[in-house]
């Protein structure tokens, strides 16, 4: 045997509960496990499937298109809207993010039942490599956006990058807490999991991304505080400061009319906000989690 | 010495649904039925295992053996009392390793020993051993959802074996291993055992147990039957008939030790 027989061995540190209890913390002290199950996650989300990862881009490809047409020709707000393409792809690259991030997180401790009934480990960690491997594909697709917005005459400012950084740090933060909240809830039942797809719906039709913010501005006649308390309309708001407004021949006329005055304030208020949320989303997520093994069938 | 395990008036309740449906609670609250029913897997257990101790943790099905190792290993959480452990736990729960069914068994073997808390330097450097004594050939790059059922024991004991733990958890391992495997394993344990590690071994081989263990813990139906010895243990669980027609496996596992006696 390899092992030195002689000397007796000690076991070092203190006597502590076997069961990880840290949380979302030892989830990121874990990086290398985080890595592998995001690598993992990566390779397994179209499993089967012959397209593959080209799922990750053909849905969200498919959405546009039909936004594009229905939106933009039927209901003809490519006339009312200028760059009508570039303000429905904007808006949608965070709202996919979203979805994605809600969806999948929420199956993901189901889906990975063999290892959450078998093995010790924080299991915030699925949900939280689900909000990572749908942020990994938000990189192929802000690329395409940026080369379209160039094509425009669109310039970098660091405006812009500062909204893109909140926008995305908003989705990250609320997609994990509600998919802490619900992958654990979905153990329980799985109408959680039924109920994200109606949710998602609310979520494309609840953010200015196929109409513009200036038509809800109009309806609302200016009370737009209960629009704009939903944090993924703040995001998408902040992706068009970002990239629509400076593709259009008036950019300061059009960040007057179609962005709300306080735009990045609401930005970091929702940051704020979505950070509570994970916060309560880790509390609910402990005490549930005690019983999902024995309720993993 | 040192406590390596520590069990405090532990419990755990499991709750034994009777109705799941919306439609079906309804009905069963109109009818008055229970619409649920717990059960005590474990019940008030106490005990406390020191570092280099080498346990056998005995009982008849049902008794809780496998509730303690998931508690023991932080699977799950007690509902009253506290475990508490000390270092690093490897080991084995219920004969199948937590692996992944659609990846392969290489990829298995970096994530199981990942969540074991091995590194990635640490898992190159022992890759070859682990595979080496599973012995799966070149099944290694299938996925482990087409493995036999012994090929996937195999595996996930050579993970849990290699990780340099400060307990090992050994649950039923032998009950699908064939006879040379059975034996490397004994073998394996038994370093473990001598390396001044802590070892909780669960079976119902009386030799086996008696082969490996210097105390034995006996559950019954969720409580602490017995504590100590291990022939009174054996005794107590009256397991020590070794001409016992109708347990086959522990035929089998004399044979083995005779075997393994004539090795060592």
């Amino acid at each position: 045997m390899s092992e030195t027989v002689s000397a007796v061995h000690v076991a070092q540190g203190e006597l502590t509960p076997p069961s990880a209890n840290q949380g979302l913390l030892e989830v990121f002290r874990r990086r290398y496990l985080l890595k592998l199950l995001v690598r993992r996650e990566i390779s397994a989300r179209y499993q089967g499937s012959f397209l593959g990862l080209m799922w990750s881009y053909i849905n969200p490809l498919s959405q546009f298109f039909l936004y594009w047409f229905v939106m933009g020709y039927i209901l003809n707000l490519h006339k009312n809207v200028e760059n009508f393409a570039v303000h429905i792809f904007a808006g949608l690259i965070v709202v996919h993010f979203f979805t994605e991030t809600f969806a999948a997180g929420t199956r993901s401790i189901v889906r990975n039942k063999a290892l959450v009934k078998k093995m010790a480990m924080p299991r915030e960690m699925f949900p939280v490599a689900s909000m990572l491997v749908s942020l990994y594909h938000v990189g192929p697709q802000l690329v395409i956006l940026v080369v379209a917005c160039l094509f425009y005459g669109w310039t970098p400012d660091p405006g812009g990058l500062l909204a893109v950084l909140l926008a995305l740090l908003i989705i990250m933060l609320l997609g994990t807490a509600l998919a802490l909240l619900f992958a654990a809830a979905n153990v329980f039942f799985r109408d959680f999991g039924s109920a994200v797809g109606i949710l998602t719906h609310f979520v494309r039709f609840g953010v200015p991304m196929i109409y513009p913010y200036s038509l809800v501005d109009e309806r609302f006649g200016g009370h737009t505080t209960a629009y704009l308390s939903n944090p993924i309309a703040d995001a998408v708001l902040l992706m068009q400061r970002a990239f629509w407004i400076g593709t259009t021949q008036h950019p300061a006329e059009m960040a007057r009319t179609n962005l709300p005055p306080n735009l990045f304030q609401l930005g970091a208020l929702a940051v704020v906000a979505c950070f509570v949320l994970l916060l309560i989303g880790q509390m609910v997520f402990t005490r549930l989690q005690n019983r999902i093994p024995e309720r993993l069938q | 010495m040192t406590a390596s395990i520590v069990a405090e008036n532990v419990s755990k309740t499991f709750t034994l649904r009777y109705h799941r449906t919306f439609k079906q609670m309804t009905v069963a609250m109109v009818k008055g039925h229970d619409v649920s029913d717990d059960f005590k897997a474990l019940d008030d257990v106490s005990f406390t295992i020191e570092q280099g101790e080498s346990i056998g943790l005995m009982g008849l099905n049902g008794s809780g053996k496998s509730t303690m190792l998931k508690l023991i290993n932080g699977i799950m959480r007690p509902d009253g009392g506290t475990v508490l452990t000390r270092g690093r736990i490897a080991g084995l729960i219920a004969t199948g390793a937590g692996f992944h069914p659609q990846l392969t068994g290489r990829e298995n073997v970096y994530l199981n020993a990942a969540i074991l808390g091995m590194s990635e330097a640490e898992t190159r450097r022992k890759f070859d051993e682990i595979v080496d004594f599973a012995d799966i050939g070149r099944h290694l790059d299938a996925p482990v959802g087409n493995y036999s059922s012994g090929m996937f024991a195999r595996l996930g004991f050579s993970v849990a074996i290699h990780v340099d733990s400060d307990i090992f958890l050994a649950d039923e391992v032998l009950a699908v291993g064939d006879r040379p495997f059975k034996r490397k394993c004994m073998e394996k344990m038994e370093a473990i055992r001598t390396s001044g590690r802590t070892l909780l071994y669960v079976s119902h081989a009386a030799g086996s147990v008696r082969k490996m263990c210097d105390r034995v813990i006996v559950l019954e139906k969720g409580r602490v039957g017995f504590d100590g010895d291990v022939d009174e243990g054996i005794r107590y669980l009256k397991y020590d008939d070794d001409n016992t027609e109708n347990e086959p496996d522990e035929d089998d596992t004399e044979d083995m030790d005779d075997d393994l006696g004539a090795d060592i």
